[in-house]
Parts: structure tokens; sequence; C-alpha cells
């Protein structure tokens, strides 16, 4: 099983109390890795308004993000992106029973803080904002609410992991509705899995100290990883996912889940495509029902992507090297 | 011929649960296999299915679709144990309310009646572990981890009430079916796993 327990047992996100004098924890890593652990096999989906997120509970998702604008739209947009208006993350709120998300620009500790205080489940520490820090990442151990980061490499995911981030998902290339980047990343992120793994079963801790440098990460961390030969943490897709066949692909290759963005609020069939991503996919190895999925798509009806070579703006370069 | 437990695997932390009734069998060393199910036809070879945790919204929803809903309705009602877990255990109920939103119209299995509250202690960031006894199956002391979790403020003359946070009722049993507010496959400790493999096992001989 996934380590649940946290490495730092100082952390101020963990709060001890007492309910009617029964000790209660909070804010532990297996309080706070647990609720992504909840999210398995599932799709959180970006919305915008009430009336999105309602749509996406009842395709199924298992939860919603929230955000002022649809990835594809701040790409459109330019400027700079911050987090979405507290009025309409209250609202979403309070009008599903799923849980509900929210992002803050990387490095923004005090957009963080208020998400927290606004009680959302889960704050994504997003490359679709701007960032307000590109040399540092928020220190996710002092908040009691979990924190999910991107990211393309395992040295990034490991040092996302260092700073406190409880669960993981590609970057991907965001706003494009071109599934390439996220693949890209997910396979070198199971390419480097598959060599520390190899590094650990001959026994070579030298070449071991030499990935935990190369990786600017602890050698701890890096045994740990090497030793389970998957991250620590859960580890969804995310960034550019269009259609169901997207979906079930990242899943068949070992992605604990996904998140869409702008592929389908921003497609003309929002709701059949929303379920129809659900289904590929919950059964993603059953390529009949993805098929049937599929078909309740129109290609004719999908966003239109965007070569990701010619962009002006790659929000995956963004907190990269930090 | 041994006996074949399922765990629901639509969505949620299946991986988990699946490692715990492993566990759980290795130390009882009794001859148990473990699979995930997910079809009817899976179900329908059960004698005894763990509904994991996850978002009761989307399992309840996909095992409609796929009509594995009504097979695990029937299984139940014939008597195979079952042991739901957060999400699972607002599938066996038969009305699930939100603390903010209400009434819930999501599909259930309506086995046990029990009146629920999900999301009953707050949202993730009142998530807490905290350690809760169930003495009447000589489990006195266990790690309860409480995620986004519900609870249950009044149960039918027929359901025993297995646990008590406070004033809240978060686990109990109806002949052979259970429900936890709290979720035992993210600990170490396979008591509770065991004692349902148990109850697999028994009812079966």
């Amino acid at each position: 099983m996934l380590p649940l327990h946290g490495e730092r047992q100082d952390a101020k996100g963990i709060i001890s109390d007492k309910i009617n004098s029964i000790e209660t924890l909070r804010g532990s890593s297996t309080v706070k890795r647990g609720f992504a652990h909840m999210l398995k096999n599932g799709v959180v989906m970006d919305v915008t308004t009430v009336e999105q997120a309602q749509i996406a509970e009842e395709a199924g998702a298992v939860s919603v993000m929230v955000l002022d604008k649809l990835p594809s739209e701040v790409r459109k947009a330019g400027g700079v992106a911050r987090t979405a208006s507290i009025r309409i993350i209250e609202e979403i709120m309070d009008s599903v029973t799923i849980p509900v998300m929210a992002k803050c620009r990387i490095g923004h500790v005090n957009e963080a803080l208020v998400l927290q205080e606004t009680d959302v489940d889960m704050i994504d520490e997003s490359e679709v904002l701007t960032p307000a820090d590109e040399l540092r990442h928020i220190w996710k151990w002092d908040f009691t609410t979990p924190v999910v980061n991107g990211a393309r490499s395992l040295a990034e995911a490991l040092r996302r992991i260092e700073e406190g981030a409880s669960m993981i998902r590609t970057k991907g290339e965001p706003g494009t509705g071109n599934v390439a980047e996220a693949i890209k990343h997910i396979k070198k992120v199971n390419d480097e899995l598959r060599t520390i793994k190899s590094i650990f079963d001959s026994g070579d801790n030298q070449d071991l100290v030499r990935m935990a440098r190369e990786f600017k990460v602890s050698y701890d961390i890096v045994e740990q990883t090497a030793k389970l030969g998957r991250l620590p943490v859960v580890n969804f897709a995310a960034g550019g996912i269009a259609t169901p066949a997207d979906a079930a692909y990242l899943m068949s290759l070992g992605c604990d889940g996904i998140f869409v963005g702008s592929g389908i609020f921003n497609s003309d069939d929002a709701k059949e495509r929303a379920r129809a991503i659900v289904l590929a996919t919950t059964f993603w190895n059953e390529s009949d029902k993805v098929k049937e999925a599929q078909k309740m798509i129109d290609e004719r009806q999908s966003m239109i992507g965007l070569d990701v070579n010619t962009l002006e703006l790659r929000m995956q370069d963004r907190g990269g090297s930090a | 011929m041994s006996l074949t437990v399922g765990i629901l695997s639509i969505q949620g932390d299946v991986q988990e649960n699946h490692l715990s009734a492993k566990a759980a069998i290795d130390e009882l060393g009794i001859d148990v296999q473990v699979v995930d199910v997910r079809t009817p036809e899976e179900i329908s070879k059960l004698d005894g299915l763990i509904i994991p945790g996850g978002e009761s919204t989307t399992i309840g929803q996909l095992s409609l679709v796929n009509g594995s809903l009504k097979v695990l309705k029937e299984k139940i009602q014939n008597g195979m144990p079952v042991l739901g877990i957060c999400a699972g255990m607002i599938m066996l109920s038969n009305t699930a309310n939100d603390r903010v939103i209400g009434k819930t119209e999501q599909p259930l299995l309506n086995i046990l009646d029990i009146k629920l509250e999900r999301n009953s202690f707050g949202r993730q960031k009142e998530s807490f572990e905290s350690d809760v006894s169930l003495d009447s199956i000589n489990i006195p002391k266990f790690n309860g981890v409480f995620i986004r979790a519900p609870s249950v403020s009044d149960v039918g003359s027929d359901v025993e009430i297995l646990s008590k946070f406070n004033d809240r009722i978060v686990a109990v049993k109806k002949g052979n079916v259970i429900g936890t507010a709290f979720h035992p496959e993210l600990t170490e400790d396979t008591s509770l796993h065991k004692y349902f493999i148990n109850l697999v096992n028994t009812s079966k001989n």
C-alpha cells in the first residue's frame, strides 16, 4: 500500500484537537493523502459556473475544480490569471455534494490561505495561473487542506511531494485540447520510475544518491519511491484531454484518474462529453465501452486543438526549474 | 471450494481494500480469493463484497449504468455479506441527505434502514483521525480515518450500532451487512477486514 504517514510530524498543517475530550488529528498525511485516494479512477472537471458544476456532478465527476476562466480562455485572454472569485467558489460549494477544488498561483501562499479559509476540499497550485514566485513553490506542509501539484518528470513530482503535495498530476499542456504533452509527461515519469527501481533492485546505493542529486531531492524520498516502483502519492493525468479515448489511453498508462480542463466545457456537447469521459475513465480497459463512450461525442463538436510546437505560452514550463 | 471476496471496482480506493483484504486473509490463514469486480456476471459469483470508499454519486450512477446495482441488491438481500466503507455505507442506505444540500437523488441500494447524513463532519479541512471502538465485535480500539465522512443519526429497529464517535453513529451492522463511516483500508490495522472475512467464511460454512 502507498505510505500514507507523513514524513514531517512537525508540519504546521497538522492540528491536534479535542472534540468532547476525544483526541482528533486533522491535516495529517493519512487524512490529506487519503482524500486523494478517494478520487481514484475518477474524473475531476474544470468549471467556471454553478451550472457547469451541476452538469459535472450529474455526469459522475468525483470533484470539480473552480477557475475564473477555462485554461483555453486564459490562453486567449493573456494578462495575469489569478485565483477564482471566492463568491463563485462558495456558490458552487453550496450547490454540489462532490468535493470542490480551486486553483492558486504557483508560490502564492496567501492565495492558498484564502482558499483554505474558504474551505475548498483541495488546492491546486497550478501553472494554468500566472506564477507569483518562479523560484519557490508553496511549503504545503503548513496547510491542513491538501494540495495537488503538476509535474512533467519524476524530479518535479518528487520535489513537490517533498514540499508537502498530497497528490500529483501531469502538467500536459493545458488549454490546448492536445493530449500529446500529458502522454509525454506520464511516460517520462514511468520511464524514470523504472530506472530508479532497477537501480534499487541492483542494490547500488551510490547510484541512487546520484539520482537524488540529479533530481534535487533527498535520498530518502528517492529510495522510498524506488522501493515502491511508483509515485508515493496518487497520480492523475491532466493537460489537453478532450475525448473519451484520450482519458482511456492515459488510464492505460497507469494514471490513477483524470483531470479535464477546457476539453468539456469548451466543446459544443459538454453534457454528453462529460458523461462520456467519465464512462471511458471507469471502463478504460473494456474497449467496447470506450467505443460506446466515444460514440456519445461528435468530433465536429470537439474544441479546436492547438499545435504545442507553435504556442506562444507554454504553461508547463512555469515553475518547472524550481 | 475456496471462497471469493470481491472489491467493487467502479471508482474509489479499490486497490487499498484489495491489499487490506489480502493481508487479513494471510493473517487468518484461510483459503479465500480476492478479486476486483465490476460486471453483473463477476458479482454474481461472489461469496462476499466490499464496497470501497470514493464518491457515492459516481459509484451509484456508474453501477446503475452497467446493471451491477440490481445484481448487488439481489445478492445482498439473499444473504451475501457486504462491507460498505464511507461511500459504500452511503450506497447501502435507504436515503442520503447532504449536510448542506439536503436530500440527494443519487442511486442507492436501499438495504440499511438508517438516517444518514453525507459530509456530516464538514469538508476536507475537518477530516480527521481518531480512535474509535467496536466493542460488540471485539475490536476495542481502532484508528478511525474519517474523510469527508458521513454519519448515521438514527437507525431502524433491526440495525445494530457498532460504534459511535461522540453522539454520532459511525459503524452499523444488520445481519451480514456492515457499514463504516471511517476507512479501515487506510490503516495498517486489518482487524475490521479480518472480522469481515470471518463473517464471509462462517456464513458459507
